[in-house]
């Protein structure tokens, strides 16, 4: 027996005049899963998540989280859910530690803000106004925020925008505990690298529709498998390459400076030919991929920039 | 709702009030210097007791710049920053917050009233009125600018809110019968006065302060429907999102 999902939607929609933000977009999110939400700007994760959330009624589709409903239930919901907003919302005059003090009063057994100061690394900024905190630690009293009422459901829009890479990676290694204790957590990003180094699952979102689904492995793996590639310095030789490679010149493309495509499957032989090429013109290998695609090379096939 | 959390917001509504200076110059020195200046600097020649005609104008100009300007700027920039967003997702309910924010207003007044009474005192101001009516006048009053501040809060852009709230609050004190009589403005505009808040708010107190004065029906009549009107605009037009 599968456990109940967490999240459940189906069939959303939410339109604003004519513009259908959220056009019919279903997804589950089981217990203890890290699920992520990628787009373009404008893509619909956002008012998707707000739907979640009790911000948004929804024009059509039904929608359960925590197995109630977020508007018709939202005061039992909010004492169960963290959100952690895209833009702050913090006030400008307030401490660190007086934000989580007064967080922590709005549940009835809040985590310590003591703790959460430390485990966010604002111990240093317990005492600086918000308006003097820096972008990443912003989020990071965010983050902390969203923690206070102990959730068992975490709402993350957009989470490491602004962090140092430094911070970035305490985020996640954070996210990653917090799943290890059974939270499970809904985040929005269009970073393709936080989305492979958390998401258990992820959905492809553009113009208000989900494009793609499944584990990060599932929706990299390419299907034909004839496509192989590699960075190495920048202006090879593609004909060459390609007579090298016993492949037709128009299978070898350079589409950025230094790396290379080839519409071929990475075979034994394959890699052979090509090590044996650069060898001889003394070229040094950066990476070498076979098969797979990243996950920014299936978001960026998939989606449309929206002209804003 | 949760008494911690009633406690914990009312403090922190309090303690932001106190961390912004200019909020305390709007609420306190304002009034303080147009008192004082008035009461001694003799601008206004044809009234027999100058104190005696400010006290009630500077409490009700006191209560204008709590409920008014202060709430109304700093739920605007609360807005805009979308804190009223974050909480919106947090356990604490509108009432509680709304709660928390009239509590904080209330408490600010006090403290004008009670500064504003002991330096009219001090200046040479008696009075032997009843007390109760003029309270509950300034908290009608409240209710009425608190209405019109959250309305505009809510509407306008952060920007846009506390230079309306400032410029509202100069007209305001110039139409209001505060530093100087209704009767020296014009006769259209005198009229026009009377109909705002301000004076109504400003005369009424001023009339149940004086032991001679007919009960001011007409300027009551006119605070209640401000009372009325404003925060009913404000509860509908509100939007927590900038």
């Amino acid at each position: 027996m599968t456990p109940a999902p967490v999240i459940e939607v189906a069939g959303l929609e939410k339109h604003y005049g004519a513009t259908r933000a959220v056009d019919g977009v279903s997804f589950r999110v089981d217990p203890g899963e890290v699920f992520g939400l990628l787009g373009p700007n404008g893509a619909g994760k956002t008012t998707t998540v707000e739907v979640l959330e009790g911000y948004r009624v929804p024009d059509v589709g039904e929608v359960r989280v925590l197995g109630l409903d977020p508007i018709r239930d939202g005061r039992q919901l909010r004492l169960r859910i963290g959100v952690m907003l895209q833009d702050g919302g913090l006030y400008q005059g307030i401490e660190p530690i007086e934000a989580l003090r007064l967080f922590a009063s709005y549940y009835d057994d809040p985590d310590d803000p003591e703790r959460l100061l430390d485990v966010v690394g604002l111990r240093d900024a317990r005492r600086t106004l918000v308006r003097r905190l820096s972008g990443g630690q912003h989020q990071r009293l965010s983050l902390a925020l969203a923690l206070i009422g102990r959730p068992s459901l975490l709402f993350l829009d957009e989470p490491t925008a602004g962090m140092d890479p430094r911070a970035r990676a305490t985020t996640w290694q954070l996210v990653r505990e917090l799943r290890d204790r059974g939270v499970t957590v809904l985040l929005t990003t269009h970073a393709m690298v936080e989305a492979e180094q958390l998401c258990d699952r992820v959905a492809i979102v553009d113009r208000g529709r989900i494009v793609a689904s499944g584990t990060p492995g599932e929706l990299t793996t390419d299907v034909t498998r004839d496509r192989t590639s590699f960075s190495a310095k920048p202006g090879l030789d593609l004909a060459d390459l390609a007579a090298a490679l016993g492949v037709d010149s128009t299978d070898v493309h350079e589409p950025r400076p230094g790396e290379y495509v080839v519409a071929a499957e990475a075979t034994p032989a394959f890699v052979a030919a090509l090590a044996l090429w650069l060898r001889d013109r003394g070229i040094t290998l950066g990476e070498l991929r076979g098969g797979r695609r990243t996950l920014e090379e299936v978001f960026l096939s998939l989606t449309h920039e929206e002209p804003r | 709702m949760r008494r911690t959390a009633l406690v914990a917001q009312t403090r922190v509504e309090l303690v932001l009030t106190v961390r912004r200076a200019e909020s305390l110059l709007v609420t306190l020195g304002i009034p303080l210097g147009i008192l004082v200046f008035f009461a001694k600097v003799d601008a206004v020649t044809d009234l027999r007791d100058p104190i005696d005609f400010l006290v009630p104008g500077i409490l009700a100009l006191a209560v204008m710049s709590t409920a008014m300007v202060s709430l109304g700027i700093a739920t605007g920039y609360e807005r805009h920053y979308g804190v009223l967003k974050r909480l919106g997702s947090t356990p604490l309910s509108r009432a509680g917050l709304l709660t928390a924010k009239t509590t904080n207003v209330l408490l600010i007044e006090l403290v004008q009233a009670l500064v504003i009474v002991a330096t009219g005192l001090a200046l040479g101001w008696s009075t032997s009125a009843r007390l109760l009516p003029v309270i509950v006048l300034l908290l009608v009053g409240t209710v009425a600018f608190a209405g019109i501040g959250l309305l505009m809060a809510g509407t306008l852009r952060a920007e846009a809110n506390l230079a309306l709230a400032n410029a509202l609050f100069l007209v305001l004190l110039f139409l209001g019968g505060m530093a100087y009589p209704l009767e020296r403005l014009p006769g259209a505009l005198q009229a026009i006065a009377e109909a705002l808040p301000a004076a109504a708010l400003a005369e009424s107190v001023r009339d149940v302060l004086d032991p001679g004065a007919a009960f001011p029906l007409a300027h009551v009549l006119v605070l209640v429907g401000w009372a009325i009107a404003a925060p009913l605009a404000a509860a509908r037009f509100f939007r927590w999102e900038e």
